[in-house]
């Protein structure tokens, strides 16, 4: 594949609203989006289903138009552009695949309507087929196509006319976890060798942090945070955030400083206070895998559950009432604790963030 | 939300819009042409009846018809037959319906196949067979009974033709919803310990309630629009259909006529978009999406029994009157000398080549130009936003919706001055064939588009391609079958409407229906049957060569 300059997309103050239908009033389903990808970045929208990922989508393919805001391809306004003129490759949560068309057909068909020669058309269908290693099914009907082979004619079909943008909605979705996983990389791979802007969507948080070099998470059609996967897992701005990228612990806090030395469960610890804190009430977030069992600790807590996960295992602890997980990576040397047993323990202090305390989950 | 916000958008979907000329373009020629032949002849119709000769308003006219107690009494005629032949014609197609979706009563592709005849076949056929079989020298009624001057004209013998030919509507319409009610709704509450009957009178009936209506609503309306057997059959009972008809040809009165027609076409009109948009948006169905295949057919004799005798005698009628006609086709003077002899046929290959001629041509013209035209505009209407979207859909349904005669005299009253000067030419005719099947062909469209994920679609324009192409090289294909369906109905009214082309064929164009039709009036009625059965056969022809094609092609696909 050749090498294209890469081009930024930028959504300027996105807003999309439903119109009323039936008896429901006007739904905002984006509201207030702004958002750059820089040229060759793979940026991942990630937040629960309903929260206007899709819609974002398709206002920057242009399948729905923006109540209000821009989106920018390349510096240029694109808003009233028609889909077919944007030069911007998609793969759909269905692959929507040409169900009457073979795999070679399909992955030839944009190549087809951009009259290119027979001949180019052949070598370069024939390259991409080899770099997604489906060569040998391109006489086969998509029907007769596993999932991950239809995924990979998919991606095949949006990367062989070499757009300047790819939009992945939720691609990997369909596929088992083995193959979803196997798949992930694989697309990262061939996205960053091709080095096409990407925004990609999903609800799978691990998919995002595997993927992408920017996470914006999303909720109810507002950008709750962005920041890159390590930078959100460790420093979410609020519960909701933490709670959706990987589990989290939400400890009450009786008392704080603005420098973030915090007195949880009548213990003095030390935490980073998030960015958004400001004036309101913290709690201390902690994850599952920072809550350390240990029997010079200073918590003690009571153990509700036990659950054996290969890796880990996992305890729910009762600590004056308050549950926390606990994903115990060392149970080999910390020996197995049943239900009923008291225990101690303590956290990984560099790990502790103090974030306004909120209701988790809208 | 703010309505200058939405304004905005709006604004920019229609720079979008004409930021795809092609598209756009498409969009204007296509509610140009429905507002000029689906709207403008209706309303064309109306002003007619309310102007006086200088084109001011005057309801003196008006006045003066309804002054005379003939409109009033066809009129009432009118809606008599109408609502009798709705609510019989709905007990018979729900019998119908119910036998073959609920029980495992055998034969029953054949009856379903002999419900499709009477749609299949010109409207007047079954009015023939009475006369010939209980007319004055009916078969029956002459031959074997030995009754002079039986008197089949009237009321009865209308309704019950009407019945044949209208059950079959309601039958398609409630076989669809009863297929689309979950049968496990049924069998949960049987397992409740609900007998059969309270299943069916708690559970079954209620939720077809609006398939019921439906059917009342659609059988009455062509009732009362209907043309061909009221002419043929109806004798002293006058209704308005052809009240308008003799107005026209035998008194040259186009204004009463066209008051008379405007008077059928409101409650049919009426009847057809309650139906559309109210009973249908209140169904309260529980669609599974998976077709319902597994539900528990009844299979207790006490009920299997007496709905396979009643689903068998009626069959047996539609039967039995099909084989008279095709029967006295054969003989050589019927009443008279009923050996056989292809007398009629001859006659018929001779004097009817050129209406038989005309026929196909035109029905082969208008086909084509029928399907497509309905798959586009159910493609726009499907997968586009864009104004006038409204007007679309209800302009492409209001000659299917209108009464035939109502159309033909519309169209004449519409292009028979220029600018649009079509009266006697053939394009008159096609367009009346054209616009009056569009909306079975927009419905079929628009029901297997969206079948069809609109990813797929959008798969294509994303990668590039135009409205054109997307429509052609990928809509189109999935739409197959709709596409097969739309050109075998387009083609079956083509060859068999009257009411909409009475108005319109000219000593240039005949029309085998018409020529039907004025046989039967001069009472040759074995020619006339002759006609028939040639108009059938070439129908049938037609359904086994789309039939071979669909197979064929689908065969074809599965082997690769
Ligand atoms: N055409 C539409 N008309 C009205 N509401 C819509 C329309 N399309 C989407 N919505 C609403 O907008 C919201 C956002 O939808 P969207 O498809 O963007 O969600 P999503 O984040 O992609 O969810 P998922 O993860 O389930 O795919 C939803 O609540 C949806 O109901
Ligand atoms: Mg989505």
């Amino acid at each position: 594949m050749s090498e294209k300059q890469a081009v930024s997309v930028e959504l300027k103050d996105l807003v999309k609203v439903f119109p009323a239908y039936g008896t429901q009033g006007d739904f905002t389903a984006v509201n207030h989006v702004s958002l750059i990808a820089e040229p060759g970045e793979m940026v991942t929208l990630l937040g629960p289903s309903g929260c206007g990922k899709t819609t974002i989508l398709r206002m920057v393919s242009g399948f729905e138009i923006p109540t209000s805001g821009q989106v920018l391809i390349g510096g240029k306004d694109v808003s009233t552009l028609p889909p077919n003129k944007r030069n911007v490759g998609m793969m759909f949560q269905s692959y929507a695949l040409f169900p009457h068309l073979n795999v070679f057909e399909n992955v030839a068909y944009g190549l087809r309507i951009k009259r290119i020669p027979d001949k180019e058309i052949k070598d370069r269908v024939h390259q991409v087929l080899e770099l997604m290693q489906i060569e040998p099914f391109e006489q086969r009907m998509p029907n007769q196509l596993s999932g991950g082979q239809q995924q990979r004619v998919a991606l095949a079909r949006a990367v062989v006319t070499e757009p300047s943008v790819l939009l992945f909605d939720e691609p990997l979705s369909n596929l088992d976890a083995k193959l979803r996983e196997y798949m992930r990389d694989e697309l990262r791979k061939i996205q960053q060798r091709v080095g096409i802007t990407s925004i990609y969507v999903t609800h799978d948080q691990s998919e995002a942090m595997a993927i992408s070099d920017k996470v914006v998470v999303m909720r109810s059609g507002v950008i709750e945070q962005v920041g890159t996967a390590t930078g959100i897992y460790t420093s979410p701005d609020n519960c909701f955030v933490a709670d959706f990228m990987g589990k989290a612990n939400f400890l009450p806090v009786t008392r704080w400083q603005p420098d973030g030395t915090a007195e949880v469960f009548g213990q003095t610890v030390h935490a980073k206070p998030s960015a958004k804190l400001g004036q309101k009430q913290p709690v201390l977030m902690v994850r599952p895998e920072n809550v350390l069992l240990d029997e010079n600790g200073p918590f003690t807590a009571k153990v509700e559950t036990a659950t054996y996960m290969g890796q880990t295992f996992q305890y729910v602890l009762n600590c004056q009432g308050t549950q926390i997980s606990v994903a115990d990576y060392r149970y080999h040397t910390n020996g197995v604790f049943r239900p009923g047993a008291d225990v101690r323990w303590t956290m990984a202090e560099p790990s502790l963030r103090l974030i306004p305390a909120e209701e988790v989950k809208a | 939300m703010a309505v200058k916000q939405m304004r905005q958008q709006r604004r920019k979907e229609f720079v979008m819009l004409l930021r795809q000329p092609g598209l756009f373009a498409c969009i204007v020629v296509i509610l140009a042409i429905l507002v000029l032949f689906c709207i403008f002849p209706v309303l064309r119709l109306l002003w007619t009846t309310i102007t006086n000769q200088e084109g001011h308003l005057d309801l003196s006219n008006v006045e003066h018809i309804m002054n005379s107690t003939n409109f009033f009494t066809s009129l009432g005629n009118s809606l008599m037959l109408g609502l009798t032949v709705a609510v019989i014609s709905t007990i018979i197609g729900y019998v119908f319906a119910y036998a073959v979706t609920r029980t495992n009563m055998p034969g029953k592709r054949f009856f379903h196949f002999m419900a499709m005849l009477p749609i299949l076949s010109p409207p007047f056929v079954i009015s023939l067979a009475m006369i010939l079989l209980f007319g004055r020298s009916g078969v029956i009624t002459k031959t074997l009974l030995h009754i002079r001057n039986h008197n089949v004209y009237g009321f009865g013998s209308l309704m019950i033709v009407q019945t044949l030919a209208l059950f079959p509507l309601a039958y398609l319409n409630l076989k669809g919803m009863l297929e689309s009610i979950d049968g496990s709704v049924e069998d949960a509450s049987r397992s409740l310990g609900a007998s059969r009957v309270k299943v069916f009178t708690s559970v079954t009936l209620p939720l077809s309630i609006p398939g019921v209506f439906s059917a009342l609503l659609i059988v009455f309306a062509k009732s009362i629009s209907d043309f061909g057997n009221p002419q043929v059959l109806a004798g002293n009972f006058s209704v308005l259909s052809v009240d308008a008809y003799m107005q026209i040809t035998g008194l040259y009165d186009l204004k009463t006529g066209a008051f008379m027609a405007l008077s059928i076409l409101l409650p049919a009109m009426l009847a057809f978009f309650i139906q559309k948009y109210w009973v249908a948006r209140k169904s309260f169905v529980t669609i599974t999406g998976k077709p319902v295949g597994n539900i528990q057919r009844i299979r207790d004799r006490h009920i299997v029994v007496p709905l396979f005798i009643f689903c068998l005698l009626i069959t047996v009628i539609v039967i039995m009157l099909y084989g008279t006609v095709v029967w006295i086709s054969l003989v050589k003077t019927w009443g008279v000398d009923m050996s056989l002899s292809f007398k009629n046929y001859e006659f018929v290959f001779k004097r009817g080549m050129s209406a038989m001629q005309d026929t196909l041509l035109l029905a082969l013209i208008a086909t084509p130009i029928t399907a497509v035209l309905g798959l586009v505009i159910s493609f726009l209407l499907v997968r586009k936003r864009f104004f006038g979207k409204k007007l679309m859909e209800i302009a492409s349904m209001i000659p299917f919706a209108v009464p035939g005669i109502a159309l033909g005299i519309g169209y004449i009253l519409s292009f028979n001055t220029p600018p649009v000067l079509l009266t006697g030419t053939a394009a008159i005719i096609v367009a009346a064939l054209v616009f009056r099947t569009l909306s079975v062909g927009v419905e079929a469209g628009s029901n297997s588009l969206r079948a069809v994920d609109a990813s797929i679609e959008e798969a294509s324009t994303i990668l590039g391609a135009n409205n054109l192409t997307t429509f052609t090289r990928i809509s189109l294909p999935l739409m197959r079958s709709a596409l097969f369906s739309g050109l075998l109905n387009a083609f079956v009214r083509s060859m068999t409407s009257v009411s909409a082309v009475i108005f319109l064929v000219s000593v240039n164009w005949n029309l085998l229906t018409v020529s039907i039709m004025s046989e039967i009036e001069g009472s040759r009625l074995g020619v006339a049957s002759a006609y028939c059965v040639v108009l059938m056969v070439i129908v049938v022809i037609a359904l086994l060569i789309l039939e071979v094609a669909v197979n064929g092609e689908g065969s074809r696909r599965k082997r690769k």
